[in-house]
């Protein structure tokens, strides 16, 4: 247990010494106080929107940048160890292959989930001073779910990168593994699952396409935001679809959280089995 | 005398590869073996078996009695230090960071990291950045790396490769030190001059292959590698042949005032004397046997030696 915590705590110190909680933290709160500022220029008006409408089209921005932001930050954590020639010295030392991993994730979960809180969190407060919002506890409630899920959306991205990590043998290979993991889940999946049921003129997939949308963490990340606005759900079509008890915001959060470990666990078991 | 490691009859198979095959080795108590070896002659495969990072595909290793991979790795581990080829570290941490990180690790305390930092001479050195150090700095970095905690074991693969001579000068320095206190010492290297006052036996590897075991003198006897005497000197119609009339002495005149004599060792002090007593005789050189031309012997397939 005490190897985790230094190896969770190393990573983290790392994170914070390489600006990446800085970075991230800045990157969040800019993108949320953009949104919600330029939120309304569709419609003719430039100023800050409702917290509600930011959120909405926050989540969609978040789907790109939250996955390539936790990639980023873990897709060569052993491989570049490997690289550096530690992985070899942290191996004979008292510390496990599980717990060294463990504790990587840990360091890697908690500058996310750090980032993802400070950055968002600072935003919301903004925002909400500016639009008269920021007692309203409905609106809080919503945000600290925004926030929850998205952090969680980082977790499941670190995990993911773990394993590209642990299956390839060179650093280049695995930032090219870590591109590769971001755009199927958050370009081709959605493409292919749109074009198949536009080819099928929707004969095919109306009643088992939402649950496919289970099978890809950032749909899951977008159904459990949106399903929460009853306002929203006319407006985006995926949600429409996805109705039923399978899709309330806390069974979807516990499918995230589904998606956070089995990726871990996969990354575990292979880099147990992996030759050094 | 107490066995610190055992590997018997180990060998370690990746697919196809051989890369160790029936290696029977064992490392006493307190003494420093030489791990000497081409590139790609298993010399790190050994050394990871004996770490427990990898286990052998036939065979036993065995480590203070037990095995390196069992149920008390951890405990093992603590009693170990190793020092691997090619370590750069954490570039974006100071030396005394990267050696906390380990330290910790390890169990060890914080003035106990300092003290090693001090020993291998990087207290000045220690609040910047592993980036900035020479190749030097970076294995002494590591050396106080590996000697964290007092380990009954030291592995160290290629420790002097890429060091400048006052470096690698210091770096037996210090292990002349921890051998004195009873340190047990496996050493790699495919560098062989200057091994030789550091070590107590050799263990030549080739292919995978365990191919000679022994203290030097035992290996230079049993190749019979011949010592070499240069003779200059100024000697007018001489026969040195007459001389030294001997089927055990080569003896082959260069020219004039040059002669190569090529006799076994134990003749030396004879053949010596004889030079000695020799007033035309200005100049004597020796060439010892060299762990070079042991090595190379040994490396011959069995039947050309």
């Amino acid at each position: 247990m005490n190897a985790i915590l230094i190896v969770a705590h190393k990573e983290f110190r790392d994170g914070l010494r390489n600006r990446w909680v800085l970075a991230i933290s800045m990157v969040f709160a800019l993108l949320a106080m953009g949104l919600a500022y330029f939120g309304a220029s569709a419609s003719g008006v430039v100023g800050f929107t409702s917290l509600n409408t930011t959120i909405i089209s926050l989540s969609s921005l978040a789907i790109f940048l939250i996955p390539l932001i936790a990639l980023l930050l873990a897709y060569d954590s052993i491989i570049g160890e490997e690289e550096q020639g530690t992985l070899l010295l942290l191996l004979t030392y008292p510390l496990s292959r599980t717990e060294l991993l463990t504790g990587k994730f840990l360091g890697h979960a908690a500058i996310m989930t750090v980032s993802t809180v400070s950055g968002f969190g600072v935003a919301a407060v903004l925002i909400g001073l500016l639009t008269g919002e920021l007692l309203d506890p409905q609106i809080w409630q919503a945000f600290g779910f925004f926030i929850l899920t998205a952090t969680l959306l980082g977790w499941v991205f670190v995990a993911m990168a773990y394993i590209s990590n642990v299956v390839v043998t060179e650093k280049s290979k695995a930032a090219g593994a870590a591109l590769i993991v971001w755009f199927w889940f958050v370009v081709v999946f959605d493409l292919v699952l749109l074009g198949s049921l536009v080819a099928s003129k929707g004969m095919a997939g109306g009643d088992w396409l939402p649950y496919l949308l289970l099978l890809n963490p950032t749909d899951v990340f977008r159904l459990a935001n949106l399903a929460g606005f009853e306002a929203t759900r006319h407006y985006t079509g995926l949600s429409h679809i996805a109705a039923g008890p399978l899709f309330e915001p806390a069974v979807l959060t516990s499918i995230l959280v589904l998606w956070v470990v089995l990726p871990l666990i996969t990354a575990l078991w292979l880099f147990r089995k992996r030759q050094v | 005398m107490t066995v610190s490691v055992e590997l018997q009859h180990v060998s370690k198979a990746y697919g196809d590869f051989h890369a160790l095959t029936k290696i029977d080795l064992q490392l006493r108590e307190g003494e420093v073996m030489g791990l000497l070896g081409h590139n790609g002659a298993g010399k790190t495969t050994t050394m990871k078996l004996i770490l427990g990072v990898i286990t052998a595909s036939t065979g036993t290793v065995k480590l203070f009695g037990e095995s390196p991979t069992g149920p008390h790795a951890d405990n093992l581990r603590r009693h170990m230090g190793y020092l691997p080829e090619n370590v750069s570290f954490y570039n974006q941490l100071s030396g005394r960071e990267v050696l906390a990180y380990f330290g910790k690790l390890k169990g060890v305390s914080h003035t106990e990291q300092m003290e090693l930092l001090e020993r291998v001479g990087l207290s000045e050195a220690a609040r910047r950045r592993v980036k900035t150090y020479s190749k030097g700095m970076r294995q002494r970095l590591g050396l106080a790396q590996a000697l964290l905690g007092h380990p009954r074991l030291l592995l160290l693969d290629e420790p002097t490769v890429g060091l400048d001579p006052a470096a690698t000068r210091d770096f037996y320095a210090m292990l002349a030190e921890l051998r004195q206190h009873g340190t047990t010492i496996l050493l790699s290297s495919h560098v062989l001059p200057g091994i030789e006052k550091h070590i107590d036996r050799a263990a030549i590897l080739g292919s995978g292959h365990l191919l000679a075991l022994g203290t030097l003198n035992e290996l230079s006897q049993e190749a019979q590698i011949p010592l070499v005497i240069h003779v200059r000197g100024h000697w007018p119609g001489m026969d040195w042949q007459q001389q030294l009339q001997d089927k055990e002495i080569d003896c082959r005149t260069v020219n004039d005032s040059q002669l190569e004599l090529r006799l076994p060792t134990r003749r030396k002090l004879e053949v010596m004397r004889l030079l000695l007593a020799e007033p035309s005789v200005q100049d004597i050189e020796l060439t010892q046997p060299s762990l070079d031309s042991l090595y190379s012997y040994f490396s011959k397939p069995e039947l050309t030696r």
